[in-house]
């Protein structure tokens, strides 16, 4: 068995795409926005992945995110080795690590969340940001460790904390563990809230399911890009139970803030200013330019 | 008695007895020992069978239309002390979560939980025991004013989910779990929790965070419906008992994995069976709690449950 797999065994260790190479939207000359506009690659990454013509913001990940947010795109990242088991050896149409490992393969990220310390506009920030494109951004054991050890940081060296939530929910093959991330990822919020440290929460499209039901809405403020799918239950179960006709924009970020759940909706070229303005303001602190 | 398929053989044996019984108090034949015999047959068919339940079978005991549901329990435990209070002060009194004050022995708790119907009418009043924001903010409003007088809290899961309403997701569904999440795990005071049917997911998780979470013989607790899950990852309905396997919510699997931290036992045949013995094991299970519990200061409980929550997880490096 050991020689029959050699040929396709890792000669070296490790991962070798440096993060900065990894990208979560999909490559091409061009990009064609849901309203069909069709925009020019470069351009679309100059204008912060927002189609120009219609303000469409694209998905992007955890890569466009710190790139957005840290000065210079300069950052240190936490726990970039920690990767799921497979404790419940879960089983469905696909075995779990082989679901892990094609996710691994196809994205090259270790899991749903990546972490990180950088400045942003000349001060400390702490960021987890997930990634829809790793099974769908779901939270299991390790988005819930990658959270807290981000968060213990933050308490520790009293730093803004910030997490960018894109994610379909608790991630199933992890089942109660995943469940249990929500009180895990809680309690660590909520020793940062008695430390007075700010807590910022961004919910990008789409953040639903457990992620909502846990550190998405727990924000000190919680704010969205527009148009952004967020909910609890998902459009289709909603419609499915209830058998009603569903508003327009109902569970978009406009909706969210239009119900008082949402501080403000901000375009992605000014999230970077937005966040940073509330954080001087918030810890009264001289106001950054 | 309903009898669930799996307990057809049972169902079948019990009527022969009671023919058997009718037999030989109405006639001159002697049957005592074909009574016997039956009813010896009886007792190995129920060991057989309860004592080897299928996960998904569990699932269907949780849900048995005989169960006590919360609010039996708290009559059973609190008799007339209970005082139930009503109302989130923000919208309305949800149905579906009820709460209030009573005595178990001579100590006062805030006992809050997930209530279900029993016939069509009081199912539709307690939606099914799926509770909208107003419910679990209801919850919160009680808990607060536990920690206000230092009145522990028990909570009773007995949910098939958060409801996934138009008008729940208007009114912060989300929100209003994740806030109950992060308010429980610094209560100052001792929270013990039981899941008494279902625990699905964050409807249940929403009144679960506890400093001692147990759950009765034949529930389950897991992060979504073995029906729901069958939907999604096999896009079928029919693959909930392959489900049920594979998400370990039975409540030894969750023992386990220490995700709870005991199993109240049931009497043979399930909690309806013999509800007196089995509020009598939930009353001890929670006295026992709370004389643990009792003894730590504040500090100590909320930081002890911090830790318990925080080491929740399996992953390497």
């Amino acid at each position: 068995m050991a020689d029959t797999m050699a040929w396709f065994k890792r000669k070296e260790k490790g991962i070798h795409t440096t993060t900065e190479e990894k990208k979560d939207i999909p490559k091409g000359l061009w990009y064609k926005s849901p309203t069909g506009k069709i925009v020019d690659s470069k351009e679309l990454e100059k204008n912060f992945y927002v189609s120009p013509e219609d303000g469409y913001h694209v998905r992007i990940g955890s890569k466009e995110y710190f790139e957005i947010l840290f000065d210079d795109n300069k950052f240190k990242e936490f726990d970039k080795d920690l990767t799921s088991k497979d404790p419940l050896k879960f089983e469905d149409t696909k075995k779990y690590p082989e679901r892990l490992k094609a996710a691994q393969a196809k994205t090259n990220l270790t899991d749903a969340v990546r972490t990180a310390v950088g400045k942003s506009k000349g001060k400390d920030l702490v960021i987890a940001c997930m990634d829809f494109a790793f099974i769908g951004g779901s939270m299991g054991s390790v988005v819930g460790e990658k959270i807290a050890r981000a968060a213990d940081y933050a308490l520790k060296n009293k730093l803004p904390f910030m997490i960018i939530s894109k994610s379909g929910g608790a991630r199933m093959m992890e089942a109660a563990l995943s469940l249990m991330q929500l009180a895990k990822t809680s309690v660590k919020l909520a020793q940062l809230a008695d430390a007075g440290i700010p807590y910022i929460s961004l919910c990008t499209d789409p953040t639903t399911g457990g992620t909502t039901a846990s550190f998405a809405m727990l924000g000190d403020i919680n704010i969205s890009e527009p148009g952004a799918l967020i909910g609890f239950a998902g459009p289709r179960i909603v419609r499915d139970t209830t058998g009603k006709d569903l508003p327009e924009d109902f569970q978009t970020a406009e909706f969210l803030l239009e119900h008082g759940f949402l501080d403000f909706i901000t375009h992605r070229k000014s999230l970077k200013d937005k966040v940073n303005q509330y954080i001087d303001l918030i810890t009264n602190q001289p106001m950054r330019a | 008695m309903e009898y669930l398929e799996f307990e057809l053989p049972i169902k079948e044996l019990e009527q022969q007895l009671q023919k058997c019984q009718i037999i030989g108090s109405e006639s001159e034949v002697d049957v005592s020992e074909t009574c016997k015999q039956i009813e010896q047959k009886l007792k190995d068919t129920k060991k057989d069978i309860y004592k080897n339940l299928t996960p998904w079978q569990r699932v269907q005991m949780s849900r048995h239309p005989e169960r006590p549901y919360t609010l039996d329990y708290i009559e059973a435990l609190c008799g007339d002390t209970f005082l139930e209070l009503h109302g989130d002060r923000g919208f309305k009194d949800d149905k579906a979560m009820i709460g209030g004050l009573g005595k178990i022995g001579d100590q006062s708790y805030m006992i809050i939980g997930q209530q279900k119907g029993t016939n069509t009418k009081t199912r539709q009043y307690r939606n099914f025991g799926m509770a909208n924001p107003e419910g679990y903010r209801k919850a919160l409003r009680l808990m607060k004013s536990a920690e206000k007088f230092g009145i522990p809290v028990i909570t009773l899961l007995d949910t098939p989910g958060a409801y996934p309403g138009l008008e729940a997701e208007e009114r912060g569904q989300g929100e209003a779990i994740a806030r109950n999440i992060l308010e429980m795990t610094r209560l100052k005071v001792p929270i013990i929790t039981i899941v008494i049917g279902e625990g699905a997911s964050g409807g249940a998780l929403g009144i679960g965070v506890g400093d001692k979470v147990m759950m009765l013989e034949n529930t389950w607790y897991s992060v979504i419906s073995p029906e729901s899950c069958s939907s999604i990852l096999w896009r079928s309905w029919e693959y909930k008992e392959q489900a049920a396997e594979a998400l370990k919510l039975t409540a030894s699997d969750m023992k386990k994995m220490k995700l709870v931290d005991e199993i109240i036992k049931e009497p043979l045949g399930g909690a309806h069976s013999n509800r007196p013995k089995t509020f009598a094991s939930v009353k001890s299970a929670i006295e026992k709690a709370y004389d643990e519990l009792k003894k730590l200061s504040s500090t100590d409980l909320v930081s002890q449950r911090m830790d318990k929550y925080s080491q929740m997880g399996v992953y390497k490096g």
